[in-house]
């Protein structure tokens, strides 16, 4: 378990998942990528599947829809994983608060380890919280 | 054609069937008409002025029934041209456009789902936008929901 | 005997998720089955509880891409309720906000269509000089993106004149970018092989889904809300419409670019133009009635309905984005495509929703299932990319 989480942090590898977003968190999270920011020289590259990945980065609302969705992502994850919630909308819905196809938050059907808010966080911001992460999963490991 | 054209062909051709022309402004204009003629109008914008289907929207009104509005534009002009219908309940429906404008096939899907509009032909009135197990007889737009 | 293979709904060449099932017959493509609805967030209900006030940064964030947009129909349907009209200085700053919009919109796209295709480095440079654009957009509205300037009435804030000469160094540093792009794409045969062809949607096709914005003009279509209902301050510069008529990828890619160099014209002249006055006329009621506003968003015309009973709040909000009915129009787009094209041509209108990942391709007669990573359908496209690479022997 130690040896997993370990491995983890040196070079976490990162699948984005939107649950019902407007996309602006999504942009900032590819603009992540870009040579500006290049999150690849710390070692955390985008991948194409959950079952590659070791932490998933869910934005948006988790609309009824992408429930099922989200949760089957979520179990091929290979764990240990861990899952950061991005922008506002995934801490509790944002401006789309009482909606009728919002029953739930993010974190009432993912278990989610950080919160990056922001409406849409910077690409520092968010390269700020996943590096807290990792300092905490180094800490626990 | 310009707009006055446009106008004149449509007050002609219709006459008695527009129940009510309100131009808000130079550029939008509402004309109110039968819930049966609703076709013939239709095509006759959208196949003969060669107008551009834009959007409709329906709203769940106070007076005991549905309104839809279709509006249309004519390319290069700046008028917005929609034709509303009123849809007394209980039985609220009216015949699908999607046989004429293949544009209308998904907003005739989300209106029937949000608002409960049966539209009369339609080839797949499945939802669109809500989940296939979303509640029946629940309309998000409606005032009651 | 037809196989089904869906897209989505949650694939890393696309931004949203939208659940695309394409019925193919070896490697053609012969239906195109569309599931939208992962993104529906109820919006139009939401903003019979929101003021007007609010009602303008609730549509912000329908869309985060053309974040704009929405918010210049939406105070466009709201004007024209109240028959009201905005200072001269605060059209120029509202042109100015879209148009550096549509340049980062365009970008963006063509960074996603250059990754899809296999030319990362284009991907790269687009998104590096759409950076540019991002800090004119920080420098002058505070945000990145969701930029909460407009209001019915006016602007929220102003562009300070001790900007406007480091914003027009920006756009000078632009302007080439724009023509190294224009030239990639002229003059790579890898790009006309992978996108002169395919995807063409017809003009009868695209008047008959009632398409808009730079899915119609390159099929010969002349509409764009900025000429055709002018708004904000478009009518008082100096610019063109791009219509082409091939229909094809590589038109819409070709119409997009040079959508780019005719914004940053109007930019350079809004700030060239705008003379010192007031921004906002302080509107703080709107009266009953109906208000219909629209605005050219990158990805086309976006149309706002709203109902007023003459209360603070709207008594229905209606909302169309212009890929609602692009994306229909992928019904006829798609078919005869190859598997490895449909995704660039789905891709091509710009489709503005959210992401999606797994593929499942099913064997109809077999009745077995085999999945196939998001991964593995871009790597389809990369080999063809390399296979043409091969075949016109270009090291």
């Amino acid at each position: 378990m130690g040896l997993k989480l370990k491995a983890l942090t040196k070079s976490p590898w990162v699948y984005h998942l939107s649950t019902g977003s407007c996309n602006n968190c999504d942009i900032e999270i590819l603009d992540c990528l870009t040579p500006r920011f290049d999150l690849e020289r710390l070692g955390i590259v985008l991948v194409g599947s959950p079952r590659h990945a070791d932490a998933l980065l869910v934005t948006g609302n988790m609309t009824i829809k992408s429930m099922k969705r989200a949760k089957e992502v979520y179990n091929q994850m290979p764990k240990p994983g861990v899952v950061i919630a991005i922008g506002t909308c995934s801490l509790g819905h944002g401006v789309f608060d009482g909606s009728y196809v919002m029953p739930k938050t993010v974190d009432e059907v993912l278990p989610v380890d950080i919160y990056i808010p922001g409406c849409p966080p910077k690409p520092e911001g968010i390269i700020a919280g996943v590096a807290k992460l990792l300092t905490m999963l180094r800490q626990k490991a | 054609m310009t707009w006055t054209e446009i106008k004149k062909q449509i007050k002609s051709k219709f006459g008695k069937k527009i129940l009510k022309w309100f131009e808000h402004n130079d550029n939008r204009i509402y004309v109110d008409i039968n819930p049966a003629d609703l076709v013939e109008f239709a095509q006759y914008i959208f196949k003969e002025l060669k107008a551009r289907f834009i959007i409709a929207s329906g709203v769940d009104t106070p007076r005991g029934g549905i309104e839809i509005l279709y509006h249309f534009d004519f390319f290069q002009l700046p008028q917005v041209f929609s034709l509303r219908v009123f849809l007394k309940k209980p039985e609220i429906e009216v015949e699908s456009l999607s046989s004429v404008i293949a544009g209308t096939k998904w907003i005739e899907r989300e209106i029937h789902e949000l608002l409960g509009v049966n539209f009369k032909n339609h080839p797949d009135l499945k939802h669109l936008i809500l989940p296939e197990d979303w509640p029946e007889g629940n309309y998000p737009l409606r005032r009651d929901q | 005997m037809s196989e089904i293979i869906p897209i989505g709904p949650y694939h890393p060449l696309q931004e949203e998720p939208e659940f695309f099932k394409l019925h193919v017959e070896g490697e053609r493509v012969i239906k195109l089955d569309i599931e939208i609805g992962y993104n529906h967030r109820g919006i139009e209900k939401l903003a019979e509880s929101k003021s007007w006030d609010q009602v303008v940064f609730l549509v912000e964030r329908i869309c985060g891409i053309c974040s704009t947009s929405h918010p210049a129909a939406s105070i466009n349907a709201m004007e024209d309720l109240g028959g009201i009209e905005a200072p001269e200085r605060a059209q120029y700053i509202r042109t100015i906000i879209c148009e550096l919009e549509r340049v980062h919109s365009h970008l963006l796209w063509l960074g996603l269509a250059g990754h899809f295709i296999g030319y990362n480095t284009v991907w790269m440079w687009a998104w590096k000089y759409r950076e540019i654009v991002c800090d004119v957009l920080e420098k002058v509205t505070g945000n990145r993106q969701s930029y909460a300037m407009f209001k019915a009435g006016g602007v929220r804030r102003d562009i300070l004149e001790d900007d406007i000469p480091w914003i027009l160094k920006k756009m000078d540093e632009l302007k080439p970018s724009i023509d190294m792009f224009l030239g990639a794409v002229s003059d790579d045969p890898v790009i006309h092989a992978r996108t002169k062809g395919v995807g063409i949607l017809t003009k009868q096709q695209a008047i008959d889904y009632c398409v808009v914005g730079p899915t119609a003009r390159p099929s010969g279509i002349a509409i764009d809300v900025r000429k055709d209902d002018p708004y904000f301050a478009y009518d008082w510069v100096d610019w063109d419409i791009v219509v082409l008529e091939e229909g094809d990828v590589f038109a819409k890619t070709a119409c997009r670019i040079l959508e780019m160099k005719e914004s940053v014209k109007i930019i350079e002249q809004c700030l060239e133009k705008m003379k010192p006055g007031i921004i906002d006329l302080h509107i703080t009621e709107l009266p009953a009635g109906e208000g219909i506003g629209r605005a050219e968003a990158p990805r086309g015309e976006v149309y706002h309905y709203c109902l007023s009973d003459g209360s603070n709040f709207p008594a229905r909000y209606k909302v169309r984005a212009p890929s609602y009915t692009n994306i229909l129009s992928n019904e006829v787009a798609c078919e005869g495509q190859t598997v490895a094209d449909a995704a660039l041509v789905l891709a091509a209108v710009d489709p503005c929703y959210c992401c999606t990942e797994r593929i499942v391709i099913v064997d109809d007669d077999n009745n077995s299932e085999k999945v196939i990573s998001g991964n593995d359908l871009i790597k389809l496209s990369h080999n063809k990319t390399e296979k043409i690479i091969k075949e016109l022997g270009i090291k």
